[in-house]
């Protein structure tokens, strides 16, 4: 046992990297253009900002069509692609592209879903003042939701993470393949545990950093 | 605080709508929100426009700052047409002219000073000249000490006073209230009317006030338009639409901010004590009626005591009626009546034993959609109902004896 795990910390370590680094660049990327889709699905809906029927139709599809496609799947059907986009199918980068490209989608719910909530009139008065489209977005709509947006990017922190588990499929690594092939796959149930330990500490920290920072913003 | 930059001359068109009309939707949906609007509002005049909800009076206000886009027609502000502007242009003419709003529509993200530099980050102000700007502005509101609260922080009044300092930021020479104090308590509505006052006053703004609230034009408003169904249908000087009102919907928003003349249960009630005749006596600005009616007492020999009524007063003039019971036979009291309407405005209430109607009063007392109370409804006397109009029309003459 004891050997064992003389071998299995740096392994363990190794997931722990590849995982925040799967998590990190997907939120990143997947996150900022999540929003951006989420804008516009938002300032294009009928009624709204920039009310637009054929573009807000047309996102609103798309949206719908990717979500549901379990992701595991996803990550296989977006294979030509990836080997477009990164040059190969297999590694950490290989699935941090489908992974980024899922919570973009994602995001784009969720922004949206947020964005509801602003009181119209806000936006109303805003235009009043003359302000443009572009400024009221970037000034009116996202400071105005920020605190909602932060916890909705935490709930997808989480979300990301547990897609992530199936990064082992392409051999991207990470906690959730360290879990299965050390744990699982060798009858070694205290490598699931600790790797479940893990998870779920790094999820309480990041809940507890999205509550921190929301209630910081939140000035109502 | 600095002056304004220069307007058009008082007395000038402001803002001149010219069959102006808005349709939203279109086929068997659409909604005639605006229909056939012209109005012009002058330069430094504080203009009412009231309706029910629904009767498009938002729309209407909407349409002068170009958030909304008309029909068909034409809105003018301060000589410039909006009619086909690119948006571009709009957001300019939006930015020099004023709005708030019944829920202040304030940002909660920002602090107090936040909020009113906003229209000024809007306009490219530097960060020094808003700085100062902002203080001048919250220093005329009163909220000096509030610059760094958060909007949650303050009270229904406090918020709409950030909310004209906000839409006063950049000196803008019409400022647009839609249901201002709606949202506001009678002793907080009193406070921000009276800040509207000293707007219009120290600053010279063209203001254009929205309400469903006769008080609220009765204090506060020059001119006054009555809206329904999109369709303007009375507009004048507020004195003369309260004295005289001819549009239904007028009559009876008129009745919902005066109480001096009895509803139809209160003339009930007060025929119980008096049985003697009454009449309600109009007194108005220069009229000599409330002198009058006493000399023309005295000088008939007729006793008459005060049963109901009240003074105020309509764009800071007086107002009202006094209703009174007058004991005395009934031919000194027919040239009494007589004498009295060359002086006043009078309405015959009739006795109690034969009970004529007072028309306004009736008017005020039905339901917005103007359904007058049909026949059975449980009327003082049997002339109620269907006969009644003529009963008014020729009740002093044949019932009392002449006028």
């Amino acid at each position: 046992m004891n050997r064992d795990w003389s071998t299995l910390w740096p392994l363990l370590w190794e997931a722990f990297g590849q995982t925040l680094q799967m998590v990190t660049i997907a939120l990143l990327t997947g996150g900022i253009a999540g929003l951006a889709l989420g804008l516009a699905l938002y300032v294009t809906r009928p009624g709204n900002l920039l009310a637009n029927k054929a573009v807000f139709g047309v996102l609103n599809v798309v949206v719908n069509i990717v979500r549901p496609i379990p992701f595991i799947i996803f990550v296989t059907l977006l294979g030509p692609v990836t080997l477009q986009v990164v040059g190969t199918t297999l590694g950490t980068e290989a699935f941090i592209f489908p992974l980024s490209v899922m919570t973009a989608f994602g995001t784009s719910r969720i922004v949206e879903q947020n964005l509801v909530g602003i009181d119209p009139g806000v936006v109303e008065a805003a235009r009043a003042m003359g302000a443009s489209s572009w400024r009221i977005i970037t000034t009116v709509l996202v400071p105005e939701a920020l605190a909602p947006l932060i916890l909705g990017y935490t709930f997808l922190f989480i979300a990301v993470l547990d897609m992530s588990a199936i990064a082992g499929l392409i051999g991207g690594g990470g906690l959730g393949d360290f879990a299965l092939r050390y744990g699982y796959q060798r009858y070694n149930w205290m490598v699931v545990l600790v790797t479940v330990a893990v998870i779920i500490v790094i999820v309480q920290v990041v809940q507890w950093l999205g509550n921190l920072l929301a209630r910081k913003v939140l000035h109502r | 605080m600095s002056e304004n930059t220069a307007g058009p001359a008082p007395g000038t068109p402001a803002i001149e709508l010219r069959g102006v009309s808005k349709t939203f939707g279109d086929g068997e949906r659409a909604v005639h929100a605006v229909d056939d609007v012209s109005l012009t509002i002058r330069a430094g005049e504080i203009f009412g426009v009231i309706g029910y909800s629904g009767a498009g009076k938002s729309t209407l206000v909407r349409l002068v700052n170009a958030l909304e886009t008309v029909t068909a027609g034409s809105v003018v502000v301060e000589g410039t047409d909006l009619t086909g502007l690119p948006e571009r242009r709009l957001r300019g003419v939006r930015a020099r002219i004023g709005m708030i709003f019944q829920q202040f529509n304030l940002l909660t993200s920002r602090t107090v000073a936040g909020n009113v530099a906003y229209p000024l980050k809007v306009a490219r102000w530097s960060k020094e000249e808003r700085t100062a700007r902002v203080a001048e502005l919250l220093d005329f509101v009163g909220l000096a000490d509030k610059a760094k609260a958060y909007p949650r922080q303050l009270s229904g009044g406090q918020k709409q006073r950030v909310g004209i300092a906000r839409a006063l930021a950049t000196s803008p020479t019409i400022l647009l209230a839609d249901e201002a104090t709606s949202a506001l308590d009678p002793e907080t509505t009193r406070d921000v009317l009276a800040l509207l006052r000293r707007v219009n006053a120290e600053l010279g703004l063209t203001i254009v006030v929205i309400t469903h609230e006769m008080d609220v034009v009765r204090s506060l408003c020059d001119r006054v338009a009555v809206m329904e169904h999109g369709k303007v249908v009375e507009v004048g000087d507020v004195y003369d639409v309260f004295s005289a009102p001819s549009a239904d919907a007028a009559q009876r928003f008129v009745g919902t901010s005066m109480h001096d003349r009895p509803s139809p249960d209160a003339l009930a009630r007060l025929r119980e004590r008096h049985p003697g005749r009454l009449v309600t006596v109009g007194v108005r600005e220069g009229a000599s009626s409330g002198t009058e009616l006493f000399r023309l007492l005295r000088e008939h020999e007729v006793d008459g005591s005060v049963v109901f009524g009240g003074i105020s007063e309509v764009g800071q003039r007086p107002f009202g009626s006094i209703t009174v019971e007058l004991v005395a036979p009934d031919e000194r009291i027919a040239t009494f009546l007589a004498a009295l309407r060359e002086h006043a405005d009078v309405v015959d209430l009739g006795t109690a034993a034969r009970p004529v109607d007072d028309p306004r009063a009736l008017r005020a007392a039905s339901d917005p959609q103007g359904e007058r109370p049909g026949p059975d409804d449980d009327g003082p006397g049997d002339l109620y109902g269907t006969a009644r109009d003529d009963v008014i029309r020729d009740g002093n003459l044949r019932n009392f004896g002449g006028a």
